[in-house]
């Protein structure tokens, strides 16, 4: 990455486990030496709804939250949710997506139909797209809350940092008896991408 | 030692280094992890959730009036119920400091206004700190109890949600003690506001103000910075991090106090700049002192949005007017939005089913359950402020027909009742009113975070203590008619509905079911429900519950017939990983096309 601060905004459906990831991500690089912040909004807005949050760091960071048309990675732990927050990417942006749908409110109720083929449209406006499965690997790492795990691990490609360094923030952050399940679905998700 | 922290995680911190000794809240968004941490790591401090903030800070008071520090956190609307003792708390001043923490929420994230508490300092007279980032959260509040001690005034410091719910590098400190001895002695010229002494006191008010406005003048957080002199910017807070990030080149003057301003200090700035541009969130508050001063602004109000957060975006959109290029959109469709929801299996969903069915007017209160709004729920019809529900449905039920009142409820939760809700169903009782009360009792205080409150039974330490029961309460506040029900059993919850809103006398009614989301207290879920893609007619009325766990999916050749013969146009479908097995569809369907584990419905939860 050029640029002096890099930003990361990460997007999913409230209940799966995006602030965990975002404080993860957040401690890895202020131990890697980085000015850091990150952003994101608690109370009535998590019920179900749509959730960001904003990682930012670099040698100086101003601002909490990204400026839109300036986001460097778009982390997306749901497909619906990675496509409504595009328009916010640089042109040259890198997305990973998690390949998984959760439906709102008016695709359940039968209104109007989940969008087709999202990986498709990213696919043909960004050519640094990543479709991983995260949900999917992580079941077969024997948790299905460890998705936010498996994600972890396949966008750790992208940084120059030690991976002793992310397994060790992560396993702080998770009581012992789930250490080997996460230590698993961090290297499942590690292997996703070569960067 | 360094470490990233939530504004509201330094905040606490702050507080302990500070030397706080008491420390109360009543929990709001985005203030209420303040108190939580506060509880959880800091035990030199006694910590509270105070039924509500106007007690919170009373307590407070108490505490600081005998010489120890206090520390009082409230969101922003909570400082509306503080304001009675805010105002003449102005007067009295402090011994130890006192620090009123206000959390803003500009966006409407979680409240039901964005009032700017800004005007609150101003109104109260007493000095406001403004921090941008956790560091300074850390700092301001430290810098608070150093001011209210110097200047015997309280002391606000205000966050935003933006503050509030955003990390960012702390240095930490050790604690240090707060100066004032703590001992009781009496003051009644300074604690006993009759008018013969309220009236110095506010000689002693006006004469601080004066103090404070020498004072800010040199204060190290009103802070220049010269750098390219062709455009000053005059912010504070969260505004400065936004304007930096945008402009770094233009010089700053940071107002780290937002009230009083420095005025010779601005008028210094103004010497130093061609033009100046003051960027704030909501109101021109700065904006309207510093034209007062008889100083014109290139760009105020008239470039930034008055209502709403500001971004980095907004900020640059403001300076740049008409040379603003916005970043070129990649993808224009209109996408579902995905607003949040009633989880599956909360117990509000069954009692919102059985009052919309039933066509009541459901005056509201605060909490997750005003969600049931939205649609397809549609079924809750005012929501202004903690505790109203129940004056609504009593103002309502006094001047319409004695058909239409029988139509009328009030809702509330139960830590909301208890806030502010005690008091009016008292005036029920007193005045003769012929209400139905529905306290929604789910223990918890789940929208902010499941915090305890006193009808829970346990402090905020985790600690048993008295438990409050509603009913008992509503016996000697004057209720004549006092019930309980399942909310998660439609026949029940009907019936009780009905005859309890026939009545010509006042009914309290306690819908109990815990939080779906109270997952290590709750005894046990049960299996996932499922659909006999049979005999589903695709009739939609389980997908009225708006239950996240049910989808509708269309159906069309063979599958467009029911076993029966009857044409369908889709059917439901439960997803199975979300369905905590309530049993609350199966009791809506006329079909029995909704098969409960195992063959046996079992109503709801309950705690372990």
């Amino acid at each position: 990455m050029e640029n002096a601060v890099t930003n990361i905004l990460i997007s999913g459906v409230g209940g799966q486990g995006i602030i965990l990831a975002s404080d993860i991500m957040t401690e890895v690089f202020l131990e890697s030496g980085f000015d850091v912040k990150k952003s994101e909004v608690h109370g009535m807005a998590q019920r179900g709804g749509s959730v960001t949050s904003h990682v930012r760091y670099g040698s100086k960071v101003y601002s909490p939250i990204i400026k839109q048309g300036e986001v460097d990675i778009l982390f997306s732990f749901e497909e619906l949710e990675g496509l409504r927050w595009l328009n916010y990417v640089k042109p040259d942006g890198v997305i990973l997506l998690n390949d998984y749908k959760i439906n709102p409110p008016a695709v359940n109720l039968g209104q109007v139909e989940y969008p087709g083929d999202i990986p498709g449209i990213i696919r043909k406006r960004f050519h640094k797209f990543y479709l991983i499965d995260g949900t999917g690997l992580a079941l077969k790492a024997g948790n299905i809350r460890a998705t936010n795990v498996v994600l972890l691990g396949a966008i750790s490609n992208l940084f120059e940092i030690e991976e002793t360094l992310w397994i060790q923030t992560i396993l702080r952050h998770l009581p012992p008896r789930l250490h080997e399940v996460n230590k698993q679905a961090f290297a499942m998700g590690r292997a996703q991408i070569k960067a | 030692m360094k470490k990233v922290l939530t504004g509201n995680e330094a905040i606490a911190r702050g507080a302990y280094e500070a030397g706080v000794k008491f420390a109360a809240a009543y929990p709001g968004t985005p203030s209420s992890e303040i108190l939580d941490t506060i509880a959880r790591e800091y035990e030199e401090i006694y910590a509270e959730w105070s039924p509500n903030e106007k007690i919170a800070l009373e307590a407070a008071m108490g505490a600081c009036f005998v010489g120890a520090r206090a520390l009082v956190c409230m969101k922003h609307v909570g400082v509306n119920v503080a304001a009675d003792p805010l105002l003449t708390l102005s007067y009295t001043g402090v011994k130890g400091g006192l620090v009123l923490l206000t959390a803003d929420d500009p966006e409407l994230y979680s409240s039901q206004n964005e009032q700017d508490n800004r005007h609150y300092a101003r109104f109260a007279k007493i000095p406001m700190l403004e921090p941008s980032d956790s560091q300074e959260a850390k700092e301001f509040v430290k810098l608070g109890f150093a001011i209210s001690e110097q200047f015997d005034t309280p002391v606000m410091v205000r966050s935003v949600t933006r503050v509030s719910h955003s990390k960012t590098i702390v240095e930490l400190e050790e604690r240090k003690e707060g100066p004032v001895p703590i001992e009781i002695k009496k003051d009644p010229s300074k604690y006993v506001m009759l008018p013969v002494y309220g009236r110095q006191r506010h000689k002693a008010v006006e004469e601080r103000y004066l103090k404070l406005k020498e004072f800010v003048e040199d204060f190290p957080e009103n802070r220049m910075e010269i750098n390219d002199k062709k455009v000053g910017i005059i912010t504070s807070g969260i505004s400065y991090q936004y304007a930096k990030e945008v402009f770094p080149d233009y010089s700053y003057l940071k107002l780290g106090i937002c009230w009083p301003l420095p005025d010779k200090l601005i008028a210094r700035f103004f010497q130093q700049v061609e033009e100046v541009y003051v960027v704030e969130e909501l109101d021109p508050f700065i904006e309207e002192s510093v034209k007062a001063m008889g100083f014109s602004v290139s760009k105020g109000k008239d470039c930034f949005p008055i209502r709403g957060e500001l971004t980095p975006l907004l900020v640059e959109k403001g300076i740049m007017g008409e040379r603003f290029q916005p970043p070129k959109p990649v993808f224009t469709e209109e996408l579902p939005p995905r607003p949040p929801n009633l989880c599956p299996g909360c117990p509000h969903r069954g009692l919102f089913h059985v009052l919309k069915k039933g066509k009541f007017f459901v005056a509201g209160d605060i909490g997750c359950y005003t969600l049931a709004a939205l649609p397809p729920l549609n079924s809750l019809d005012t929501c202004v402020c903690m505790g109203a529900s129940i004056g609504h449905a009593h103002g309502i039920s006094k001047v319409v027909s004695k058909d239409e009142r029988k139509k009328v409820v009030g809702v509330i939760g139960d830590s909301t009742f208890l806030h502010g809700g005690v008091t009016p169903l008292m005036d029920i009782g007193y005045n003769k009113g012929t209400a139905t009360i529905i306290i929604l009792d789910n223990h918890a205080t789940a929208m902010t975070g499941f915090q305890e409150h006193p009808s829970t039974g346990f402090t905020i330490r985790g600690e048993p203590t008295h438990k409050v029961d509603f009913l008992e309460l509503g016996k000697v506040l004057g209720i004549k008619n006092l019930k309980k029900v399942n909310p998660w059993n439609v026949e029940e919850t009907e019936k009780v509905i009905g005859e309890e809103t026939e009545k010509d006398e006042p009914s309290l009614i306690v819908s109990e079911g815990p939080c779906v989301m109270l997952r290590e207290a709750i005894k046990e879920y049960h299996k996932p429900y499922s659909i006999d893609a049979d005999r589903c007619t695709g009739c939609r009325v389980c997908l009225n519950l708006g239950c996240p766990a049910i989808s509708w999916q269309a159906v069309s050749g063979d599958m467009a017939i029911t076993a029966e013969g009857k044409k369908r146009k889709g059917i439901a479908v439960i997803e199975k990983t979300l369905c905590p097995g309530c049993g609350l569809c199966h009791q809506v369907c006329k079909f029995d096309a909704i098969i409960p584990p195992e063959g046996e419905v079992k109503y709801g939860f309950e705690l372990a």
